[in-house]
């Protein structure tokens, strides 16, 4: 049987305004497969975005959904998270986003620990705008305000979300559809402030610019350039020249409602 | 509870009329002068269930204002000039998302970093058009630590009834100075709450003004799922470019504020027989205002004067028929004059306007405005 | 599901219980379902996804999983490739 997806749809929003071939798509139902394992109530789920190609996911969900400023998604859900903790709140967010406008509130909102979740469509530029050069386009590449290839490093957003405290950290890509599933769904059922950095494309900018292919070859890049961190903790060679996929951190740590939440009990009159 | 009678400082007033308005979540940034404000709110929030969170910048802090808001949470965010600099897309963002909130801006001196512990009242403009676009905007100014009170429960029934977001602007001095004031029992002062949806949520359109230009605000989490985004949008909460949705929406914002004018509009209009000239001020400055009219009327010139309680929307019609009787209308503000383009615009030239300015972080006095006063009659 | 939801003119395949739908109005051509199938089932015509042999279907769902833009579904008969 399908997956049914329309149970999660609002109707008549399809087709999407995402190009031919962009994986953002693929992200997105995956998302809702996620949703969906986890058995998340529709009415209790507020999905929240910044702007960019990534943040008009919100629009095709039926959930309770916020599309904000630029990069401040987080600090909405913030404010969401805080007056009604008992909701589920995910939020959705570009590389350039998340990243670089959004930075200040992605390092806090790990170090915060705050039971959101985050899933930032990593694909190396700024889509929505036409292909400038974001925190995530490696060093050499074309864009359209790097004309002649990034002088800039890339941010590793595992490496990020580790360092700032967030206590459930993962990878996956749109080519490997079902761990992503899987990696995001964990992230939503884990209490505490989950990052999936979900790797995926943009044909239109970034692909053409730097002739990477059509759509499809970008999207099975992933297939031969990734590895599984299973494999690599056992076997470290493997990681030469690939980018690891998989679960880098899953710890309990305290959560910062559930510890506001004990101040409250404490003061209360 | 029953009224009391406290002894506070200006911004702990603040704190406290939110609370009595319903308050119940702040998020915020630490800035000289409103500092006060969250440290009252971190200590009083949590003990009625309320929450309370300071954080990573003022940007944030506005962005969760407004999330919390849009579950149901009556919300305040405290600033001073740089900080409101940094609120202003968001600000933007609720005013076209019609999410109700309160910020206060307790004016420093500026531009930038400025005098951070002197007082102003430079950021009068920027609470009508700082952030970009077409927006209506509320500002209120009290000028006493009980008004202060009073005002901050007046922005939060504005903001809740109007779906829109209310500055209160407040200064150093009236924010840091301490004077008596009565807390008033429950249910002496009228509290508005936003208007929720009468249809099931199958039927509800969050923009939906079938029964009036403010739509019925639904709850995340209460049942009803909408979209709330800042681009222009329809009814439906749904994003649109198409020219005939956008334009009246945008005039719809404004007239929320242009056709309400009977709640918003507040100030003390002291007319007195004979008078030839009339000062217009608010804030700190109506302070020393009212000392310098009673000083020259102890010398035997009468002086109007207009208090601004509501700044924006300005009261031109007022100010027009005071330029129909006065020769001078005078404006002392703590900046280098901005109020007095909205009095001289309300003038029609009918009567000349002049400024008494200060911007160097000290109270214009009395006297300024008494030689002022002295100077012209 | 497209025929019922969202009232969507569709593309059906049927092979037994295996039914494979297409939208073609949400398909935008991308290539991705023909290029991760498995088993050469769909090819695109005229910028449109099509399926060529139902048959060879292992009924894996790496299209419909893989299709961003929810143009194709796999309905599946719980057998795979020939097996009617």
């Amino acid at each position: 049987m399908a997956f049914d997806y329309d149970q999660y749809m609002r109707p008549g929003k399809l087709p999407h305004i995402w190009c031919p071939g962009c994986a953002h798509g693929i992200v997105m139902k995956s998302i809702i497969r996620a949703i969906d394992r986890e058995q998340l109530d529709k009415d209790n789920t507020v999905i929240v975005s910044g702007i960019g190609c990534a943040s008009r996911m919100p629009g095709y969900v039926d959930f309770n959904t916020l599309h904000t400023t630029h990069g401040r998604a987080l600090g909405f859900a913030t404010g969401v998270k805080m007056a009604k903790p008992s909701m589920d709140v995910i939020v959705v967010s570009g590389d350039g986003d998340a990243l670089a406008i959004g930075g200040n509130h992605f390092i806090h909102s790990c170090r915060r620990n705050i039971n959101i979740t985050l899933i930032v469509f990593n694909n190396n530029i700024y889509g929505m705008t036409g292909g400038q050069f974001s925190p995530t386009t490696p060093h050499g590449r074309l864009a359209s305000t790097t004309p002649y290839g990034n002088p800039d490093y890339a941010f590793d957003v595992v490496d990020l979300a580790m360092g700032a405290g967030a206590s459930y950290v993962a990878r996956g890509t749109a080519y490997h559809t079902v761990p992503l599933t899987r990696l995001i769904a964990d992230g939503i059922a884990h209490r505490g402030f989950s990052v999936i950095d979900a790797l995926c494309t943009c044909p239109t900018t970034y692909g053409r610019r730097n002739k990477l292919g059509s759509a499809t070859d970008m999207l099975l890049w992933f297939k031969g350039n990734t590895v599984g961190k299973k494999i690599v903790d056992k076997k470290p060679e493997k990681a030469e020249g690939k980018i690891i996929t998989g679960v880098f951190r899953q710890d309990e740590k305290p959560e910062y409602c559930d510890e506001y939440a004990k101040i409250i009990e404490k003061v209360s009159d | 509870m029953s009224e009391k009678m406290v002894f506070y400082q200006g911004n702990e007033a603040c704190a406290e009329g939110a609370l009595y308005a319903g308050c119940n979540f702040f998020a915020g940034y630490p800035i000289t002068p409103s500092t006060e404000v969250a440290e009252f709110l971190a200590r009083r929030l949590p003990k009625q269930g309320g929450a309370f969170i300071q954080m990573e910048d003022e940007i944030a802090a506005m962005a969760a204002v407004i999330g919390a808001s849009l579950t149901g949470a009556k919300s305040i965010t405290a600033t001073s000039g740089p900080g409101m600099s940094l609120k202003l897309e968001n600000l933007g963002f609720a005013c076209i998302t019609e999410v109700p909130c309160v910020i206060v801006n307790v004016m420093r001196g500026g531009p930038s970093t400025g005098l951070p512990t002197g007082p102003s009242q430079s950021d009068v403009m920027q609470a009508r058009w700082g952030t970009h676009g077409d927006h209506p905007a509320i500002a209120l100014a009290p000028d006493s630590v009980q008004e202060i009170f009073t005002e901050t429960v007046r922005a939060f029934n504005l903001a809740e009834r109007l779906r829109t977001p209310v500055i209160l602007l407040t200064d150093e001095i009236i924010g840091h100075m301490r004077e008596k004031f009565t807390i008033p029992g429950e249910g002496e002062i009228e509290i508005w709450d936003r208007p929720r949806p009468t249809v099931p949520p199958e039927e509800y359109k969050p923009y939906d003004t079938s029964e009036g230009i403010i739509p019925p605000m639904a709850d995340f989490g209460s049942g009803y799922r909408f979209h709330v985004t800042g681009l222009n949008h329809d009814e439906t909460g749904f994003p649109t470019n198409i020219p005939s949705l956008v334009e009246p929406e945008e005039r719809r914002l404004m007239a929320k504020v242009t056709e309400n004018l009977d709640i918003i509009e507040k100030y003390e209009y002291m007319e007195k027989k004979g008078s030839k000239v009339g000062i217009v001020s608010f804030g700190s400055s109506a302070r020393s205002t009212r000392s310098a009219i009673a000083m020259a009327g102890e010398s035997g010139t009468s002086v109007d004067f207009l208090r601004l309680v509501t700044l924006w929307p300005f009261p031109s019609h007022v100010v027009n028929e005071m330029a129909d009787k006065l020769d001078l209308i005078i404006v002392p503000e703590m900046n280098l004059g901005q109020m007095i383009e909205e009095v001289e615009r309300s003038a029609g030239g009918k009567t000349e306007v002049i400024g008494v300015n200060r911007v160097d972080g000290e109270p214009i006095t009395p006297d300024q405005i008494l030689e002022k006063i002295r100077e012209v009659s | 599901m497209a025929e019922t939801a969202r009232k969507e003119e569709t593309v059906v395949a049927q092979y037994g219980e295996r039914k494979i739908v297409i939208i073609p109005r949400y398909c935008k051509g991308c290539d991705i379902c023909v290029k991760v199938c498995p088993a050469a089932v769909l090819d695109m015509k005229d910028f449109k996804a099509c399926v060529v042999d139902i048959e060879a279907c292992t009924e894996c769902m790496l299209c419909e999983m893989s299709c961003p833009d929810f143009a194709i579904e796999v309905h599946q008969s719980g057998k795979k490739g020939k097996a009617k």
